[in-house]
């Protein structure tokens, strides 16, 4: 990869702007129940079927932690390089919503249970690294349907109670790719350690987005409006876009931009206005006083922190010494821990390079196709491990090899068993060789002649008889040495 | 076999294990109490075929075994009970019925007691006379025109009228210690976290706390037995072994330091108040308690912290009243909003409806520094208060009330001379302390008054021990004449 330069910028008359982006990232913990009930936390069953009377805020019934959660959000601060807050407080956030039963969310708020980290994105510009602010636990509200019935809206509580981590960055994040790329890292680092699915579809992991812009070289920040619930990768990265040139524009045209929080339209394309900042919530929070102050002991951290997984960062650096593998192949093999999994597998049984670069082009691209992820892959890591060898020790070649693969995706086959049965295997026998292309120049003796006199284009006209005649098995080298020795003879 | 009914609760339950008396005899006699002092509002459910049905469960297979063998009991409406209407005295819970037992109530049903209805509070035990009942005000035994005391007024009427050997109330500012002290009966706020909340209709988290409202000392620690414990579904209870009380129940309190706090003596006190502590005082050093003077100087400021500190966390936990899912909802309402709003301006009364507004106040971006905050901290240096007093005594002794029971409507209209009413029961909550409310005498009118024992944390036996050798040498006697049968 050549270094590029970053030059996410937006040039208006007056200037040319930078754009400063923070993301509040909702990650749904990966737990068997709710962060204060018993609950189930499965995704897809009948609405309002994982519902205690705790979700529903029945009277007097009262939360207690899920320390399996606590454990988590312990687990993903440690992937984010943070501080870890032996003390944190629940604190309840306070509004009126059909899909909040108790009137209140149990969030925390001046004591969050992890404080700084950071997290590093690896951008064609060279690396960079993003501040993480801090970590905090809440419950996640229940969900209102509103295209169920044309005028009533539907309430599924599933959902209510369930923990989110909410991962707020720093105001380090210039432009829609860098969001894509953090994004795509933190998914990627939850995912290694199991604390998040990172499921965008299903809504395990959905962002506030907070944009303003700035004439490049300025010191303070512009005043930023917050874009509110996207739950995709493109759509955060459409919203960055329309939002900015928003901004601009009304800079440019000496009009100040409003502190507001907005909405981002996915069918038109465009942020609006949700709320201003006079009509901004007054969440009154406070500390819920039926929860104690959490109170971790540095044994749990500690213990916690010799659990951890290998994390992508260190994946990398380890693949690029152990495996000879540049940056680029690495990031790509790390990017999912069931990605790297795989190809270790497979570097173990064979060429390590060469594995790297039929897994990032074949297998991607047939993975790709069928919209499959590599853990369920019709081919296995050792096939594919035997199909890469097979590559390397000349046994077949690289294009036999790619209908090898062919066949392989189809049947799941063992490569060995397809080579042997459909006699794929490579003519690399010099005299078998030298008996198939003394038949082909004996045929074209006027093509002999035409080469002999100069035409020495006409060489590839004989590899080809060759290769036809072989079925394609001839080895190429092997094919083109005995050719130009026969014909100088 | 008309008067069991006038007995203790222990006394109850020893005519129950000779077999003096049946369950089923003893249920019919309180049915009948209950039937016949209707003119009292003490109750706002009653469940006499189930009470009836669990007596003569009972007498067929005794089993004496429990604290509470045979038992009826009435509790007070904020407790969750399975399939038994829970309204919390309000209208908003008025078609409620819980599919779920709070803990204390289940401590008391496994130790062989059973429900006999449930008790009118105040609302949301927002109150100190039991006029903000939804149900309508409760009325005094000791006069048809007095409050019984509030919150748990149902609870304290009840109890002094015989309607129920023993019962359970909340306490969250006084709600149990101003109603015994209003009709002559011995109440206990325990421990905060001695007692589950879970199950119990939520008024202010960190200050409520159950507890047992009986006729007697003794019958109070078997009640305090009976319905402490740990539960984990309670994240503040506390995890400890639990105590037999009434087991070891003792009289000798030889050479046990009283503390005698200045600050108690406020302005506009009735001299009878002032009298009857000088009772106490005099009582205990006859029985060789030593009493020494101290000081809990942030006192005066017990009242305010309350008032802020109550309200914020009510205007939160009462959130969840909104109509969607449970209780009352209003037909009014155009929108999601509008109905929210239609369903508490109908659902919820005055009193409640004032705190809440106190409470979102205190709360707000703005006023939460000035406020909320600033409670919190003086709610600390209240609490430390005790915490050095105790290193110097064993238990303090207060006047549990500035006055005896006052007249229905009396306070009605003003709000702060009603919360003026719970002047000496606040800094005990707001610290987490136990205290018990002993009636010690009558003020000139005839009318009880209470003295208020107030211990260290945990320490129920200690004070359970002070109120016993109180007891036997106070020679107070409620005696009610049954003006409303």
């Amino acid at each position: 990869m050549s270094k590029e330069k970053f030059d996410y910028f937006i040039n208006g008359e007056k200037g040319k702007y930078e754009v400063v982006i923070g993301l509040e990232v909702h990650a749904q913990v990966l737990s068997n129940s709710k962060l204060f009930s018993g609950s189930s936390t499965k995704f897809g069953a009948d609405p309002n079927k994982q519902v205690s009377l705790i979700d529903s805020a029945f009277p007097g019934m009262l939360p207690v932690i899920n320390e399996e959660c606590v454990k988590q959000a312990v687990r993903t601060g440690l992937g984010l390089n943070a501080k870890i807050n032996n003390y944190s407080v629940f604190d309840r956030k306070n509004y009126f919503y059909a899909d909040l039963p108790q009137g209140y969310q149990i969030s925390q708020y001046k004591n969050p249970i992890v404080g700084e980290g950071k997290v590093l994105l690896d951008m064609p510009y060279g690396s960079k690294e993003i501040g993480i602010e801090r970590l905090h636990l809440e419950q996640d509200a229940g969900k209102s349907i509103h295209d169920m019935d044309p005028s009533s809206t539907y309430v599924d509580l599933n959902r209510s109670g369930i923990a989110l981590m909410e991962i707020v960055s720093k105001p380090h994040l210039r432009s829609p790719d860098e969001v894509n790329a953090y994004i795509k890292k933190l998914r990627t680092i939850m995912r290694y350690l199991g604390t998040c699915d990172g499921n965008m579809q299903e809504g395990s992991l959905r962002a506030d987005v907070n944009v303003s812009v700035r004439k490049v070289g300025d010191k303070n920040f512009g005043t930023r409006c917050e874009i509110k619930n996207v739950n995709s990768i493109k759509f955060m990265q459409m919203a960055i876009e329309y939002e900015a040139n928003r901004q601009v524009e009304l800079l440019e045209d000496g009009k100040e931009i409003d502190q507001e929080t907005r909405l981002f339209d996915t069918k038109k394309n465009e942020t609006r206005s949700m709320r201003s900042k006079e009509d901004a919530h007054d969440y009154r929070y406070f500390p819920d006083p039926d929860l104690l102050p959490l109170k971790l002991e540095q044994k749990l951290i500690d213990d916690v922190k010799k659990s951890l997984p290998e994390l992508p960062d260190n994946k990398k650096e380890r693949f690029i010494q152990e495996y000879g593998l540049n940056s680029y192949e690495a990031n790509v093999l790390v990017s999912e821990k069931e990605i790297s999994d795989y190809y270790e597998e497979v570097a173990k049984l064979s060429d390590k390079k060469l594995a790297a670069t039929w897994m990032m082009g074949d297998l991607f691209a047939m993975l790709n196709d069928k919209g499959l992820n590599i853990s369920n892959s019709p081919i296995s890591a050792k096939n594919f491990a035997e199909l890469v060898q097979s590559i390397k020790s000349g046994e077949i070649s690289g294009r036999i090899a790619k209908e090898v693969f062919e066949i392989m995706v189809e049947s799941g086959d063992n490569p060995k068993k397809i080579i042997e049965s459909k006699a794929m295997k490579q003519q690399s026998d010099p005299k078998e060789l030298e008996k198939m292309i003394n038949e082909i120049l004996s045929k074209n003796k006027d093509k002999v002649d035409q080469y002999k006199a100069g035409k020495e284009k006409l060489f590839g006209f004989f590899v080809g008889q060759v290769m036809k005649l072989s079925g394609g098995k001839a080895n190429p080298q092997l094919t083109n040495e005995i050719l130009k020795k026969l014909l100088k003879g | 076999m008309s008067n069991i009914t006038n007995q203790s609760l222990s006394e109850i339950l020893e005519s129950i294990k000779s077999k003096k008396i049946s369950s089923l005899e003893l249920t019919q006699a309180y049915i009948k109490n209950i039937e016949n002092a209707k003119k009292l509002n003490a109750f706002v459910t009653t469940t006499f075929d189930q009470a009836l049905e669990n007596a003569k469960k009972f007498d067929n297979k005794p089993n004496n075994e429990h604290l509470l063998s045979g038992i009826p009991l009435a509790v007070k409406d904020l407790f969750c009970t399975e399939n038994v209407k829970t309204t919390a005295g309000s209208n908003i819970l008025n078609n409620f019925v819980p599919s779920y037992e709070s803990t204390v109530t289940k401590n008391l049903w496994n130790n062989g007691a059973f429900l006999l209805g449930k008790l009118n509070c105040d609302e949301f035990a927002m109150g100190s006379s039991n006029e903000t009942s939804f149900f309508g005000n409760v009325i005094n035994p000791i006069g048809d025109h007095l409050v019984p005391g509030g919150s748990s007024g149902g609870s304290s009427s009840a109890l002094a009228a015989d309607l129920t050997p023993a019962t359970i109330g909340t306490d969250t500012g006084g709600s149990i210690r101003q109603p015994a002290s209003f009709t002559g009966t011995v109440g206990l706020k325990p421990t905060y976290g001695l007692c589950s909340r879970w199950g119990i209709v939520a008024f202010a988290s960190s200050l409520d706390q159950a507890g047992p409202m009986t006729k007697t000392v003794n019958d109070c620690s078997i009640m305090l037995e009976a319905m402490s414990g740990f539960d984990e579904k309670d994240s503040t209870s506390i995890n400890k072994k639990k105590e037999s009380y009434s087991k070891n129940l003792k009289d000798n309190i030889k050479g046990l330091k009283i503390g005698i706090p200045k600050e108690y003596r406020v302005d506009n006190m009735p001299k009878e108040i002032d009298e009857l502590w000088e009772k106490g005082k005099k009582i205990l050093k006859d029985l060789g308690a030593q009493l020494i003077d101290i000081s809990l100087p942030h006192t005066k400021y017990a009242l305010p912290t309350y008032y802020i500190v109550a309200p914020a966390e009510a205007s939160s936990n009462l959130a969840r009243y909104d109509g969607v899912r449970y209780g009352y909802r209003s037909q009014k309402g155009k929108d999601l909003i509008e109905m929210y709003e239609n369903t508490r301006s109908e659902g919820f009364g005055d009193e409640v409806k004032r705190r809440i507004l106190i409470g979102t106040y205190v709360l707000s971006s703005g006023y939460y520094d000035a406020y909320y905050l600033k409670a919190q901290k003086v709610r600390q240096l209240i609490k430390k208060d005790f915490d050095d007093s105790f290193t110097k005594v064993d238990a303090i002794l207060t006047p549990s009330t500035p006055s005896s029971a006052f007249k229905i409507g009396e306070k009605t209209n003003d709000p702060v001379s009603m919360y003026l009413n719970d002047i000496f029961t606040v800094p005990v909550n707001l610290a987490g302390l136990p205290a018990l409310s002993l009636p010690a005498g009558l003020d000139k009118q005839g009318y009880p008054l209470g003295l208020q024992l107030i211990g260290k944390a945990l320490d129920e036996q200690k004070i359970l021990n002070i109120g016993y050798a109180f007891e036997k040498n106070c020679g107070y006697k409620n005696e009610i004449k049954k003006w409303w049968s």
